[in-house]
């Protein structure tokens, strides 16, 4: 009896201490790596945001998914398994027979469930009301993919190659359109969808400060009516839809 | 301990060894191709590892009853039960969640799950009631062999059954907090979800406590026997009522009409295993078996049990599958169609690395419960109670 209860003694110091060497460890290196000084942040003053008019979105057009796949180095032929930052759904009302045709991508809520849910805090809101998922810290749970309502969000399900180097991916990881953020925090005023858009002469997104009164966004939404995707779970998407 | 006891020992302990080899093995391999080589997709992004890793989980909890019964009600029966019932109880939750971790993206970070808490996820708050769990069950079975601190077995018993409770909650909640699906947001899940454990770890019990008998070469006393197949009766008959309520409220809400009408009626491989899978084979079976005295025997009993758990998966294949399968509506009141499954039904059919992934968490967790059982003294001995 005393045997046992010796080698269990044994065996239960071995395995804490197993399991907690690693872990202090790495705690150490990861406080070790921390940068010292805090990099400027976004602007807290800026919402960005998009209306979108699907009046003038053209059925069958996916110039905004193409600008995308290639602006952030994604699949140009997208599977199930591959990322879709930005798709267009062709919807027809039940009751009515309306068509319209609509990009959706990440709407990029005030209040993200993918935030909330998100075990590391890797799925973040930026100061300036873009939400992102930091690569070094998602584990890949894909919870927020469970809690998003617009399907916005892909898992990178393959090793991924030739990557872009301001556009950093991995495999394992949760991804979803950033707004562009390498462009808008290099004083960019547009996105890439955005601008495949108006190339495209539909000029059916419209990408700007929802914050700034001056701003053409602004002007639109306080005249016109919009409206936004899921408005019932309050979530306050940045991204506004005119015509639906 | 005769020869044949320590080669049985030995050969069980590696058949489960093997199993669970194969699984990391497969984990491996989904972590070196990444999920490609699952039936998962940007749609059903949890697969067959998640069922069988809440399996585990859950039943982890509610195999943890039986000691509840015995030390906090002070049943005779459920105490001398007790230690095998947290030693279950650690082991399914080891390996529940050797499952979890290793179907993550990115499984070598959990240490960053491990040092970075958003405190409003679900899934964080998880992450303190698993450790936690594993602790105070230790601790509890600690209390439970060690003589001197018999006296703090009941305490310790508890805290194991509240925090057991917390658990439960906390793994219903995972999908009663999500707003988005039509599956799930409801505050129903956290009950239901430990109303379910109840049955699911009882029918894990009486198949472990089955096989230490016959192994022992003892019989289980006809009196207990009785008492413990009345009691998986209730539980089932409890869930049954559960998921009737929610599938009820489901019914009633118009909002809810096409997914109720999907899970319940049109969804092809989901109705069929909810009501031929969980409803017939997994509920109104057992429960006629352990109801009727006719069929009271030692086998009766380990077939209620089976189908118990064979319901208990295919519960799980159609909440967790079936309510991602079933297409989120972006746009209510809108037909939908686009390159990315808008608007369609998402297949997913689990393939091999997910089928190996789960069945080595059923492997690890037979293999920490062989050991357990031949290290710790957990043996059910009915002669006690006189």
């Amino acid at each position: 009896m005393s045997d046992r209860r010796g080698f269990l003694g044994v065996a239960a110091v071995a395995l804490g201490g197993v399991m907690l060497a690693p872990g202090i460890r790495l705690i150490e290196v990861a406080q070790a790596a921390t940068p010292a000084g805090a990099t400027t942040g976004a602007n807290p003053a800026v919402r960005w945001g998009m209306l979108i008019d699907t009046t003038k979105c053209e059925a069958g057009c996916t110039d905004c998914v193409t600008a995308c796949n290639t602006e952030n180095g994604l699949d140009p032929r997208p599977t199930p398994t591959s990322s879709q930052w930005i798709r267009k759904i062709e919807i027809k009302e039940v009751k009515t027979g309306r068509q319209a045709s609509v990009p959706v991508m990440c709407q990029h809520c005030a209040e993200p469930p993918c935030v909330d849910v998100c075990p590391t805090g890797a799925s973040f809101k930026r100061a300036d009301g873009i939400v992102l998922v930091d690569r070094h810290s998602c584990i890949g749970c894909r919870y927020c993919m469970m809690a998003c309502p617009y399907k916005a969000r892909s898992f990178v399900h393959e090793p991924l190659t030739d990557q872009k180097p301001d556009v950093p991916r991995g495999k394992g990881c949760v991804e979803s359109c950033t707004l562009c953020v390498h462009r808008i925090d290099k004083g960019d005023k547009t996105t890439a969808c955005a601008e495949a858009c108006a190339k495209a002469g539909h000029n059916a997104i419209l990408f700007g400060d929802l914050n700034d009164p001056a701003s053409e966004i602004s002007r639109r939404v306080r005249e016109i009516g919009s409206t936004q995707l899921r408005a019932d779970l309050r979530l306050d998407p940045g991204v506004r839809y005119q015509g639906l | 301990m005769t020869n044949t006891d320590s080669r049985n020992f030995w050969l069980l302990a590696a058949c489960a060894g093997l199993v669970t080899l194969v699984g990391l093995g497969a984990a491996h391999y989904m972590e070196l191709h990444g999920h490609v080589v699952t039936g998962m997709d940007n749609q059903v992004v949890w697969g067959l590892p998640h069922v069988f890793a809440i399996f585990l989980i859950v039943a982890a909890s509610g195999v943890l009853n039986v000691a509840s019964v015995g030390s906090v009600f002070g049943q005779p029966v459920y105490k001398v039960r007790a230690p095998l019932s947290g030693l279950l109880s650690v082991a399914m939750l080891a390996g529940g969640l050797m499952v979890l971790m290793l179907d993550l993206g990115r499984p070598e970070r959990v240490i960053v799950a491990a040092t970075h808490y958003n405190f409003t996820s679900v899934f964080a708050w998880n992450v303190f009631l698993y450790s936690g769990m594993v602790a105070i069950v230790a601790i509890y079975l600690w209390t439970m062999f060690e003589r001197r601190m018999n006296a703090w077995s009941k305490p310790a018993g508890v805290a194991a059954l509240v925090w057991r409770f917390l658990l439960t909650t906390g793994t219903g909640s995972i999908f009663g907090f999500l707003v988005a699906r039509q599956a799930y947001q409801s505050a129903l899940l956290a009950p239901l979800f430990i109303v379910l454990s109840f049955g699911w770890g009882l029918a894990v019990f009486l198949w472990v406590q089955a096989a230490m008998m016959a192994w022992n070469k003892m019989t289980l006393d006809a009196d207990v026997q009785r008492r413990l197949n009345r009691l998986l009766g209730i539980f089932v008959a409890a869930s049954l009522y559960l998921v009737a309520v929610y599938h009820m409220t489901n019914l009633y809400f118009a909002r809810q009409d096409a997914f109720a009408a999907f899970i319940l009626r049109d969804g092809g491989v989901f109705p069929l295993l909810f009501w031929g899978g969980y409803v017939l084979l997994g509920s109104v079976l057992p429960m006629l078996l352990l109801f009727n005295p006719k069929f009271a025997a030692p086998r009766t009993t380990l077939a209620a049990g089976a189908l118990v758990i064979l319901g208990a998966f295919a519960f799980l294949f159609v909440f967790i599958i079936g309510g991602q399968a079933y297409p989120l509506e972006i746009f209510p009141g809108w037909e939908a169609a686009s390159a990315f499954a808008d608007g369609a039904v998402n297949a997913y059919v689990p393939r091999l690395p997910e089928w190996l992934l789960g069945i080595g968490g059923l492997g690890a967790a037979l293999l920490l419960t062989t050991i357990g059982v031949r290290v710790l003294d957990v043996l059910p001995r009915d002669g006690k109670l006189k």
